[in-house]
């Protein structure tokens, strides 16, 4: 395809964004909290729990301490974006449907190779895992496809899909570029005008200025407000007003915050586990609550 | 009342007639996984076929087939129903009232008077013959696919339609199930079965109908190959020689339904970068075949294979050349800015990286890497080498700086590359080509198919690393317990023995375990593993010489062969029957005079000195014979003297001097000749060995 066709990256969002909502999604912005993936989200964490039935798209931009190259690597970057579109029930077509996406933002896919390989995904932090693909396209992983069997812990009673679609890698693809700083972001803006200085930052941030102990100090204070909200739930009434959503902030809070340290090089492989650990506590909790709330 | 044994009648309906049906099972599914495939269909084939055979349906010829998106199965020659067939029913007693004769007869549907009286073997009584209509096979499929389906055994399943629903693999999303080209209705997780099969995600019709006989075709028709081995033949079928990898060569089978290969290029630019790690980035990446020039280097090359049907627009090639371009320029990003520090700088790094909590970080297994490599090359096994000095010096140098890869950016990548890449930077920065080496090699081998390291220094490294993690992991009580081995400890005792044996070191292996006993059982298990399983000696042959002692493993390897070729000798197996005798009138005896010498005053003449004369002779000769082939042959030949012995003698003698006397000479006779190995473990069919004096 010529370069003067392909989409910009804003098209492509909006293309995919306009093809799920005429799938029945909800179109979400951006959650506000600072998230490692699409799936941390409440819009799916919690939204995949209960018998509701729920559709819903959304970009979430997904931040990775540890993979920040300082803008100099030109496949890696601290905060890439996700388009995560979650389907609950999947229905019975969802591969039919999502080959149908890629087509509307241009790839024709009689002239490419898609093939599905087994993936399978865990969050061991927030107690979830499921079974699926990495959609290879042309020899790129473009899209993450997961059929959800646990969140919290807790198997679901619908199952919903998850596409997760890497946008840049998406667009790279599409725009015939070697280097995501050089995706057309729109007609005469770069990747590299609107996202450089980010990455460049926070990768000093992440990997030099950080301060540990000041982190742990956060990863503790969010840990404990999240700890006292949960377990004063049990005693609260009524349930409905309790803030579940809040809580699951503070948690999300010390998930990035434990990403940070990570990179930092700050936590060794047993205290690993052991910090994993805190988070899937709190997190099982609040999934627990969230379903009997909404029961 | 009970039904006698059922007997099909053959001789209604024309039994040949009927096997002329043929089965057609076809399970479309989402993308199953490529290696779960021959798995599923060994399940399906074995169970389709019991099944029939259970129905008595015909012994039909049974085959299986699949693509990622489904899996098949066809049976040809099978019965249109099950033959009819008879049982008897047994009634009331000859002589039980009119009341219960008739009651028996209106509850079966028969008039008292068709009843007849027989013998059912114990007493006569009324009975009759009931015809049993077999059934239509199609019921009986019907029936049971559903459950037999679901039932396939797979490593980790899903359910798709709700908490509680079916597991399987991936979705079913249809299902064809044709008795020639009658449909066999059931359902599974919502999917009705039918005759429509689904083609190629892309090139194909996504339902369309079919029938036993132009399935094949049919799916040809929709761009899917079913037979693996022709799917196969088209990824071999490409004009760019490359070297054949057979697992990647099934992954790619089992993950094409239209396979067609095509061959790409990469910039020859990038060849500067290690083959270890191009080679890497295709193979276990990008599921490339790497191309090789005539002269076996890397050229710059690779063959892909796509699901499709050609690239003629070279739309495909392109952008899988840009992928591998993007991901040669990750990799060597890594190799760059890996050499802004050298793996000596980077060797104090190595205590922020931990290696297992209670045994500390990385430095500390260096520096008790490093002192294993030191006492190791100060024993004979090394120290006697004309070239000890310097294989001492590279090998203590390689301790030092083997696991100063793991801070490196390509380790953190490609982790299945540690100890390649150190080896590689090491080169790079000017250290001596062995140590080099040495540290290359030192995960070999990584399994009991792969090579040892290629040097010595190399050898003496594998074994410290691996020596050091068994040692520490016992020490702290990390000891793997049935499945459970999260340190892979078995695997590294089992590199240490296949070092030791194939790289002919006689360093002793059961000394190095520490004096820790539960690692030394651990060991030897190994040591047995890896002599019966590996090379194949007989168990009991294994545990015979390992009785004798095994710290030499060189040593064990020769007495094992020794063993194994005097044993079809036809002396050797009724001694051996002899020695598990002998020891068993010592355990019996609760023999103690171990430190006794024989009197021979006491020895009487006959049977009894002339097996101490030969025991003498032999304890003599066996000083001076070569080897153990030959002693072993000394010994077998005592065989005459033992029988006669113990025909003859009488070891538990009235005269408790002579007695003691006697089992000493057994005790000695047993001492002095099980230090090649302890006959008394090698299994023999002789009578001996089971009687207990």
């Amino acid at each position: 395809m010529s370069q003067s066709v392909a989409p910009t990256f804003q098209e492509i969002v909006s293309r995919l964004k306009q093809y799920w909502s005429e799938r029945g999604c909800v179109i979400q912005e951006p959650y506000d909290v600072e998230v490692g993936a699409g799936t941390s989200c409440p819009e799916t964490f919690l939204r995949a729990l209960g018998p509701k039935p729920y559709r819903t798209a959304y970009v979430q931009p997904s931040r990775r301490p540890a993979d920040g190259r300082y803008g100099d690597n030109p496949n890696r970057l601290y905060k890439h974006m996700q388009l995560q579109v979650i389907l609950k029930p999947t229905p019975a077509d969802v591969i039919e449907q999502y080959m149908g996406s890629l087509e509307a933002i241009g790839i024709d896919l009689r002239k490419h190779d898609l093939k599905l390989e087994e993936d399978n995904w865990e969050n061991p932090s927030l107690g979830a895992w499921g079974v699926g693909w990495q959609v290879m396209l042309d020899g790129l992983e473009i899209t993450q496809f997961t059929y959800f069997q646990q969140c919290g812990g807790v198997d679901l009673e619908l199952v919903p899909a998850e596409i997760t679609y890497g946008l840049e890698r998406l667009t790279a693809f599409l725009q015939n570029v070697d280097s995501v700083y050089d995706i057309e972001w729109t007609r005469g803006v770069k990747y590299r005008d609107v996202r450089y200085t980010d990455e460049l930052q926070y990768s000093v941030y992440n990997f030099e200025l950080a301060d540990i102990p000041t982190l742990w100090k956060l990863f503790e204070i969010h840990e404990k407000e999240a700890r006292r909200l949960v377990d004063s739930y049990a005693e609260y009434e009524p349930k409905k007003r309790f803030p579940l959503l809040a809580t699951y902030d503070h948690v999300l809070k010390c998930s990035n915050l434990f990403n940070t340290l990570d990179a930092r090089g700050a936590i060794s492989v047993t205290e690993r586990a052991a910090v994993i650990g805190r988070i899937r506590r709190l997190a099982v909790d609040v999934a627990a609550d969230w379903l009997e709330q909404a029961a | 009342m009970s039904a006698g044994a059922m007997r099909r009648d053959e001789s209604r309906g024309g039994r040949h007639e009927c096997l002329r049906h043929n089965l057609l099972l076809e399970i479309g599914c989402e993308e199953i996984p490529d290696s779960m495939l021959s798995g599923a269909l060994d399940y399906l084939g074995g169970a389709v076929s019991g099944l029939l055979k259970e129905n008595d349906l015909g012994e039909p010829h049974v085959r299986t087939d699949a693509t990622p998106r489904r899996l098949v199965v066809r049976a040809e020659g099978v019965s249109a129903r099950q033959p009819d067939s008879e049982e008897r029913v047994w009634g009331p007693a000859s002589n039980a009232p009119p009341a219960a004769i008739a009651g028996f007869a209106k509850k079966q549907g028969m008039a008292p008077e068709q009843l007849e009286i027989l013998s059912d073997g114990k007493a006569m009584k009324y009975s009759f013959v009931r015809k049993i209509e077999g059934r239509p096979t199609t019921t009986i499929l019907a029936e049971a696919l559903p459950q037999l389906v679901l039932k396939a055994p797979f490593p980790k399943t899903m359910y798709w339609t709700g908490k509680g629903g079916v597991r399987f693999i991936r979705p079913i999303r249809w299902i064809v199930a044709l008795l020639d080209d009658q449909v066999v209705p059931f359902e599974i997780a919502g999917v009705a079965s039918g005759n429509e099969s689904s083609g190629h995600r892309k090139l194909g019709a996504a339902r369309f109908p079919v029938t036993y006989e132009n399935f094949e075709a049919k799916l040809r028709e929709n761009f899917v190959i079913l037979s693996a081995a022709e799917r196969r033949k088209r990824i071999r079928a490409v004009p760019t020689k490359y070297k054949c990898d057979n697992d990647l060569l099934d992954m790619l089978v089992n993950l094409t339904e239209w396979p067609t290969p095509f061959t790409g290029s990469f910039d020859a630019e990038f060849l500067d970068l290690p083959k270890e790690v191009l080679m890497m980035v295709m193979r276990h990446h990008q599921k490339y075949f790497a191309v090789e020039t005539a002269d076996g280097k890397l050229a710059p090359k690779f063959v892909a294979v796509t699901n499709t049907d050609g690239d003629p627009e070279g739309l495909i090639r392109h952008g899988n050349e840009r992928v591998l371009r993007a991901r040669f320029n990750d990799a060597r990003f890594f190799w760059e800015t890996d050499q802004k520090r050298k793996l000596s700088e980077r060797v104090e790094d190595l205590k922020n990286v931990t290696f297992q909590a209670k045994l500390g970080s990385y430095y500390e297994k260096t520096e008790r890497i490093y002192d294993l490599v030191n006492r190791m090359c100060a024993l004979p096994a090394v120290s006697s080498q004309t070239d000890s000095a310097q294989v001492s010096n590279h090998a203590k140098r390689a301790a030092r700086l083997c696991k100063a890869d793991l801070t490196t950016e390509l380790v953190k990548e490609f982790t299945e590359l540690q100890g390649i890449i150190g080896g590689l930077y090491a080169r790079a920065q000017g250290e001596p080509e062995e140590v080099a080496a040495a540290i290359y090699d030192h995960y070999k081998p990584v399994s009991m198919e792969d090579t040892i390291p290629g040097t010595m220094a190399g050898a003496l490294l594998s074994i410290a690393d691996k020596l050091d993690t068994l040692r520490g992991c016992f020490r702290v009580g990390l000891i793997p317990s049935g499945s459970k081995d999260p340190f892979a400890l078995r695997r590294a005792a089992q590199g240490i023995v296949k070092i030791l044996v194939e790289g002919k070191l006689r360093l002793p292996i059961q000394t190095l375990c520490d004096g820790n006993p539960q690692l030394e059982e651990f060991m030897a298990e190994r040591v047995r593993h890896y002599f019966r399983e590996i090379r194949g000696f007989q168990y009991d042959e294994v545990n015979a010489v390992l009785s004798s002692g095994w710290d030499d493993l060189l040593d064990v390897e020769e007495r094992l062969i020794a063993v194994k070729a005097v044993r079809p000798t036809e002396d050797f197996e009724p001694l051996a029957a002899s020695f598990k005798r002998i020891r068993n009138i010592l355990k019996q005896a609760q023999f103690e005079g171990l430190g006794d010498s024989l009197q021979d005053g006491l020895i009487e003449s006959g049977p009894e000195r002339e097996l101490f004369e030969a025991f003498e002779v032999t304890r003599l000769a066996l000083k001076v014979l070569p080897d153990y082939r030959s002693r072993l042959e000394k010994v077998a030949g005592l065989r005459p003297k033992v029988d006669r012995f113990f025909d003859k003698i009488l070891v538990n003698a009235p005269d408790p001097a002579v007695r003691r006397n006697r089992l000493t000479l057994l005790h000695h006779l047993l001492a002095e000749f099980s230090t090649i190995a302890d006959f008394s473990e090698i299994v023999t069919n002789s009578p001996e060995s089971k009687e207990i004096n």
